[in-house]
């Protein structure tokens, strides 16, 4: 898994990224209560808007950490987007990306640096 | 960000501390936006529950002399003169053209008014009164804290607290001793629910908190909860949704103006509010319920079903306890009628919306 500095995680599985928020970034939105996800089939390029997640307090963008096409969204957040605090690397995931350019992923930040990145945001 | 050495704190800020609130400038002020529970938990513990909030930031103040009704009455449109000792009522204060400068409460003490005002606008309210008012003082009460514990158990731990308190009505005030602290308690609050606004000396705020806090009922709540439970109760703030643009006739609060001031005048902004009662204004403040699940938030612009824009959210959020979204904001007055169907701009996507009723969720007053 690769963390973008604006805390959305990357897994790439056969030139697929699953994107989501990191455990962190959901902490500190507090409980979601609405996600907005992109159309399947939209292009992104690495750092667009591509979605935006809502606490009770504000409404917050979600960036493509990762070009391509998003091939899928995860419908289970139209319903549930407490999923993104239950399990924000996991069931929360937000869309799926097939990667136009797959040295993207390697310049994002491993989990060690992604930690020590958020440390210093306090 | 503000730098946080220069922001100001309340009696209360290492209690916020210690029970793990996460901080936040608010009109100059250090405050709690949220403690551990988070804004969606304490908002509904609130509304099953009773939650302390901290509003130490807000301007207390008395004005004193026998003329301090008469003489805030040229100021604001509320009845002043006409309200029994011991009796709290909500009024705006105006400028000439009937823009609200601020809203109030101002409670008869018999020889002083005890007033109340946000905490954004107490210099300039302050500055305002001394200025206008004649032949009374004004005095700022900076040594005094302010809490409000709201929500339906609030009456059980008065009970238990402050025993006789809980035969007060609401919009009233008492002298109270609560835990053994001398207080100064209105039964009102911003929330919707019943529950007391409680004044109390800056050194005993603590202890008083604490005895509050120990209760099992007693969360603490933050500034976030504060904000989702006004907006579903329909209640205005300053700065959002009402402001010196917005007319009380406009923002929908012409129950505010005493029938004796209709006929008298004597406030600012008299003829413009008389012109706009007989005429009707242009625009009015209403409920807006999204009919899907995006919230709509501040600044969000409002469709007629053509696409035509009809005007602007003032707040919206997500509502916990209506459990979507729930806006109030300013539309033309031919699209104000509740059951109105409009259109929000949200993010350049048009969504559905109702122009409804408020409050968003039943009031839980104590009116005796």
């Amino acid at each position: 898994m690769r963390f973008s500095k604006d805390h959305e995680w990357v897994r790439v599985e056969g030139g697929i990224a699953t994107v989501g928020i990191s455990v962190y970034a959901q902490e500190q939105l507090g409980d979601v209560v609405f996600v907005e996800l992109p159309a399947v089939g939209r292009q992104v390029k690495q750092g667009d808007e591509a979605a935006v997640v809502e606490s009770v307090k504000a409404a917050s963008e979600v960036y493509a950490p990762v070009s391509g096409e998003v091939t899928e969204v995860n419908a289970a957040l139209a319903d549930t987007p407490a999923l993104v605090n239950e399990d924000a690397e996991g069931k929360g995931w937000f869309m799926k990306i097939r990667l136009a350019d797959a040295k993207e992923v390697d310049g994002l930040m491993d989990a060690a640096a992604y930690k020590k990145h958020t440390e210093g945001q306090h | 960000m503000a730098d946080p050495g220069s922001l100001k704190t309340t009696p209360l800020n290492a209690l916020h501390r210690s029970l793990g609130a996460k901080m936040v400038p608010f009109a100059g002020y250090d405050m709690p936006v949220q403690y551990p529970m988070g804004i969606l938990g304490e908002h509904l513990h609130t509304r099953s529950q009773a939650g302390l909030f901290d509003v130490s930031h807000m301007g207390q103040a008395r004005i004193v002399g026998s003329d301090a009704a008469k003489q805030l009455e040229t100021l604001v449109p509320g009845d002043y003169q006409g309200l029994g000792l011991g009796r709290t009522r909500y009024s705006l204060l105006l400028d000439d053209k009937a823009g609200i400068l601020d809203d109030l409460m101002a409670t008869n003490r018999g020889d002083h008014l005890f007033v109340v005002v946000n905490a954004s606008n107490k210099e300039a309210d302050l500055a305002h009164m001394r200025a206008r008012l004649k032949g009374v003082g004004i005095e700022y009460l900076e040594d005094r804290a302010l809490m409000a514990l709201q929500g339906p158990a609030a009456k059980t731990v008065m009970a238990k607290l402050s025993p006789g308190s809980t035969d007060m009505v609401f919009l009233s005030i008492r002298d109270l001793k609560i835990a053994g602290i001398d207080c100064l308690a209105t039964r009102s609050g911003y929330t919707g629910e019943d529950g007391w606004e409680i004044s109390v000396a800056a050194r005993d705020a603590e202890a008083l908190a604490r005895a509050l806090l120990a209760e099992p009922e007693v969360k603490p709540i933050g500034l976030g909860a504060r904000d989702s439970l006004r907006l579903e109760a329909g209640l205005c703030l300053h700065g959002n949704d009402i402001d010196p643009t917005t007319t009380p006739i406009e923002a929908d609060l012409a129950w505010t103006i005493g029938k004796r001031r209709r006929e008298e005048g004597g406030f600012p902004g008299h003829a413009i509010v008389m012109r706009q009662l007989k005429d009707g204004a242009t625009r009015k403040r209403v409920g807006i319920k999204p009919e899907d699940k995006a919230p709509a938030r501040g600044h969000t612009p409002v469709a007629d079903l053509a696409g035509a824009t009809i005007g602007e959210i003032t707040s919206g959020g997500f509502g916990p306890s209506v459990g979507g979204p729930v806006a109030m904001g300013y539309v033309a007055v031919q699209h104000a009628q509740p059951g109105t169907s409009i259109q929000t701009i949200v993010r350049g996507t048009l969504r559905p919306a109702k122009v409804v009723k408020m409050p968003f969720v039943q009031p839980n007053y104590h009116r005796g």
